[in-house]
């Protein structure tokens, strides 16, 4: 009987040898879409007894904290309530997280995995989680919220030098703290307040997409500030007409005068004499057809570029319109913080640095654990380029469409933008920086359905936000 | 170096492994090193070695690797436990003290355990009355296999599967022959004899009976499976198997669609993360969990005594059932899928020094015996974890020696001694 006992214990090893492969299945090749799967709350149970590090602007200001509840279970708060609801995220059980909260999860949480850790583990000990102080600053940024004044819009502000990010607003706002309770009215809310229109929001930039056009004009040497075109109206481009705001005619003007009064049809010129390819280049530089480099979580962020049907298109794709892409028309659709790295990539002599919100992370203890640092994203242009449009762009403001964002005794360079979407309602726009000499802001700001222009909405905005961190 | 021997050195590393897991515990919980811990192995290591001298003594010739193997496992379960929660270590420790005890006694008192034969129909009788008495006591999660009195909950389908097995080993080595000789082959099928055949059919309508009273796919699985192997040990013929396992097949779709607690639970094994279920009582939250606790253990597992168990700042289970039939996933969760399958791999040396004895042993009922108690055993690790690893439908079995409860330790601990016996007698010279 000795044959059957055999085949019989080659049958219970081939099942055991199943065994082992469910386990493998669930332990190894599915494990990741187990831990991320959505009714999977291990992960943030388990953080729950966790203090997770504070949240702090760049004056200090507390912006989240853990507060020790019923049965040693820890509870988030966030003193500032809305102000700089985007840029903090939320943090729930039940809704999972967003934001810094989300990005910085790994250092607010504590668990960084270097020895010490690893020791306090072995006893079992939790470790409180990392500080996050941010370069964030809240007065300015509370500047811009109210200068919004209630129209549904955002303002970023950035050091064009070391890539801190000053201001990230975004209107409508929510509480971090009450998310518990008003998530699914928020999440179907029709203004959308959980979407941070500085780096989720998708808008046509209208002239603004003029300082790019002009930065691949010159700096290709195929342009010079002083180089004439002619400004009539309308122009034929890509066999079909293009008219100036209003209709006017400028005859033959040269460059700087093109970009003073926003005159569309010399730029869509420069468009098309470019070519797809350079200004792919060019907007390639600038960060566009990527997510902007920014510690934010990535689904967070949205990459700027010419859109189809929802859909990125390749930037050399034939059904682009280069003239009028030129001009910030067509299909193009940037965000905020795209918008604002433009003007700071001009404002640092044409060397673009990566975004960042957060300044450094500090362990419970008030060690420095990491401090994050001026990083180069990419040299856009040459230095003297740079020069010639910050030239140009400081006379939209002395003399042309940007007055409004004049600041006494401070040289502000910016350019306006005024997109139609419908007969009436207009997305506008102001990107800046300031002062010209020694730039320390680079801003954007942005406001949607707006029946006024980029000059007379959101130039003034630009220049209350300017002034608070200029001051 | 003499078997004796063998076995003797085998249990020093059980008892390293039982000081090694409270260390750590200790660790995880005091964050000191506490002697306590080499108090517990040394105890471990004594009862280990009483068991040893009383094996000595009585079987001499007994297999070496068996009584080692056990304390490995079992070591694993007290260890485990203990992490687990403490206020059940206890209970764990005294389930071990008398399921050694029954080993003993079984060692000492059923020296012939051919004398089993005598009372065969007695205890298939017997066995019967056991499985069918939870139906009075009532179910839990929809099935019948626990009776509680007076605090004390017991598990007679364990005992019931030693029994079962012996009246079948007994029953076929009778009838085996006339099974193979007086059948006829049609289309290539054996059809034996309808008059040794029935007693068979008898134990398929019991089985089929058992699904619908116990209301339980693995332990029928469990017990069909071993009546299965016994069957085709005894007569080496496939087709008597294939029919078997058709007609099995038959009655669990009867069943999986006609009672619905068997029903949800088969639904909760193919849609685990369906909304709906996973939020309806008694529907697929229990698998779905068992999952994730397998994902967040990985490789390695996240350490001992890492797992997360109760869900923060309340007393509430994150994971039914941690320390019971769902132990296996707090495993894998704590020493990952390398732990695992070092668990799985002493079962499997168990099960292949239980298949020895069978191979060796002189007289057709030592080897039905051997191997029906051995499939018995691999098919309950087999249920358990394939329920844990969602291979097959979840049902409620033990992880023999590892599980929290005094009936599975204390019937595995019979079985075990059972197979000393017939390896022993095997293995004697002359």
């Amino acid at each position: 009987m000795s044959g059957p006992v055999r085949r019989l214990f080659a049958v219970i090893v081939l099942m055991f040898g199943a065994l082992v492969l469910f386990t493998s299945r669930w332990t190894v090749f599915e494990a990741k879409s187990l831990n991320d799967n959505a009714l999977n709350r291990r992960q943030l149970l388990e953080q729950l007894e966790i203090k997770r590090g504070l949240i702090r602007a760049a004056d200090g200001t507390v912006l989240a904290r853990s507060v020790r509840g019923r049965g040693g279970v820890y509870r988030r708060t966030y003193p500032q309530g809305d102000l700089l609801s985007h840029a903090i995220g939320y943090w729930s059980i039940s809704y999972g997280r967003a934001g810094l909260e989300r990005s910085r999860n790994d250092e607010l949480a504590g668990s960084g995995s270097d020895l010490g850790s690893i020791i306090d583990q072995l006893q079992g000990k939790r470790r409180d989680g990392d500080n996050v102080d941010l370069t964030l600053d809240p007065n300015a940024q509370r500047i811009a919220i109210n200068a919004l004044g209630g129209q549904k819009g955002s303002v970023v502000a950035l050091d064009p030098h070391t890539g801190a990010v000053k201001v990230m607003a975004s209107y409508p706002q929510f509480d971090p703290g009450q998310i518990a309770t008003s998530y699914p009215k928020l999440a179907s809310q029709p203004g959308a307040p959980l979407l941070n229109r500085a780096t989720q929001g998708q808008y046509p930039p209208g002239s603004s997409f003029k300082v790019l056009t002009d930065v691949a004009a010159i700096d290709t040497g195929r342009f010079s500030p002083d180089s004439t075109l002619n400004g009539d109206s309308p122009k034929t481009i890509s066999g079909v007409p293009l008219s100036n705001d209003g209709g006017q005619s400028f005859g033959d003007i040269p460059l700087t005068d093109a970009l003073t009064h926003s005159v569309n049809t010399v730029w869509a010129q420069v468009g098309e004499a470019l070519g797809r390819g350079t200004m792919a280049k060019y907007m390639e530089r600038f960060g566009f057809y990527a997510k902007p480099p920014l510690d934010y979580p990535s689904d967070q962020r949205y990459a700027s570029g010419e859109y189809l049907n929802g859909s990125l298109l390749s930037p050399t794709s034939g059904r682009i319109d280069v003239g009028r892409m030129a001009i910030g028309q067509d299909k193009l659709l940037v965000t905020p913080l795209q918008m604002a790295m433009v003007a700071a990539a001009v404002a640092n002599q044409g060397v673009l640095v990566r975004p960042h919100l957060t300044a450094r992370v500090v362990d419970p203890d008030g060690r420095v654990r990491d401090s994050v640092g001026t990083s180069v994203y990419h040299r856009v242009m040459k230095a003297d380029t740079a020069q010639k449009v910050a030239q140009m762009m400081s006379n939209v403001v002395k003399e042309g469409t940007g007055t409004a964002a004049a600041l006494s005794g401070i040289d502000v360079a910016g350019k306006t933008g005024t997109a139609e979407i419908q007969a009436g309602v207009n997305q506008v726009w102001f990107i800046a920086f300031a002062p010209i000499n020694d730039p320390r802001v680079a801003i954007a700001v942005t406001v949607e359905r707006s029946s006024g222009q980029g000059g007379t909405v959101a130039a003034p905005i630009a220049k209350q936000v300017m002034e608070a961190l200029l001051r | 170096m003499s078997a004796r021997n063998r076995e003797l050195f085998g249990l020093i590393p059980a008892a390293l492994l039982v000081t090694a897991g409270f260390t750590a515990i200790f660790i995880q919980r005091s964050a000191q090193v506490s002697n306590v811990s080499l108090t517990y192995g040394a105890l471990f290591l004594g009862l280990c070695l009483a068991a040893h001298v009383v094996v000595r003594i009585v079987l001499p010739y007994a297999d070496p690797y068996l009584l080692p193997l056990v304390a490995v496992l079992a070591g694993v379960g007290i260890v485990m436990i203990y992490r687990i929660d403490d206020t059940f270590a206890r209970g764990q420790v005294i389930s071990f003290l008398i399921g050694l005890g029954f080993f003993l006694g079984t060692l000492v008192f059923l020296r012939d355990y051919r004398v089993l034969e005598r009372y065969r129909y007695l205890i298939a009788l017997g066995s019967i009355g056991l499985l069918v008495l939870p139906r009075f006591s009532g179910s839990v999660n929809g099935a019948y296999l626990a009776i509680h009195a007076g605090g004390v909950t017991f598990q007679p389908a364990e005992f019931a599967k030693i029994g079962i097995v012996v009246f079948l080993a007994s029953y076929l080595r009778d009838t085996r022959q006339v099974l193979v000789m007086g059948a006829r082959r049609v289309l290539g099928v054996t059809i034996p004899p309808l008059k040794h055949f029935g007693p068979l059919l008898v134990v398929w309508g019991a089985a089929m009976l058992m699904l619908f009273v116990i209301r339980d796919l693995g332990s029928s699985l469990m017990f069909f499976g071993a009546f299965l192997s016994i069957l085709y040990v005894a007569t080496n013929r496939l087709s008597f198997v294939v029919v078997g396992l058709a007609m099995f097949a038959l009655g669990a779709w009867a069943v999986g669609t006609h009672v619905p607690h068997v029903h949800s639970r088969i639904e909760a094994w193919q849609h685990p993360f369906n909304r709906r279920l996973y939020e309806a009582q008694g529907g697929s939250y229990q698998v779905a969990q068992l999952l994730f606790a397998q994902a967040d253990g990985g490789v390695l597992g996240r350490g001992f005594g890492q797992s997360l168990l109760q869900i923060p700042g309340s007393s509430a289970n994150l994971l039914p059932a941690p320390r019971t039939d769902l132990i296996y996933a707090v495993i894998v969760n704590e020493i990952g899928l390398v732990g695992a399958c070092g668990l799985l791999g002493v079962y499997l040396l168990i099960v292949q020094r239980g298949f020895k004895a069978a191979v060796l042993a002189r007289d057709s009922f030592s080897t039905l015996l051997a191997a029906g108690l051995t499939s018995v055993f691999a098919l309950q690790v087999f249920v358990i974890v394939g329920g844990v690893t969602k291979l097959i439908p979840l049902t409620g079995v033990t992880l023999p020696f590892v599980s929290y409860g005094g009936s599975s330790i204390v019937a595995n601990f019979a079985l075990v001694a059972l197979l000393l016996l017939v390896s022993d007698r095997a293995r004697r010279p002359g």
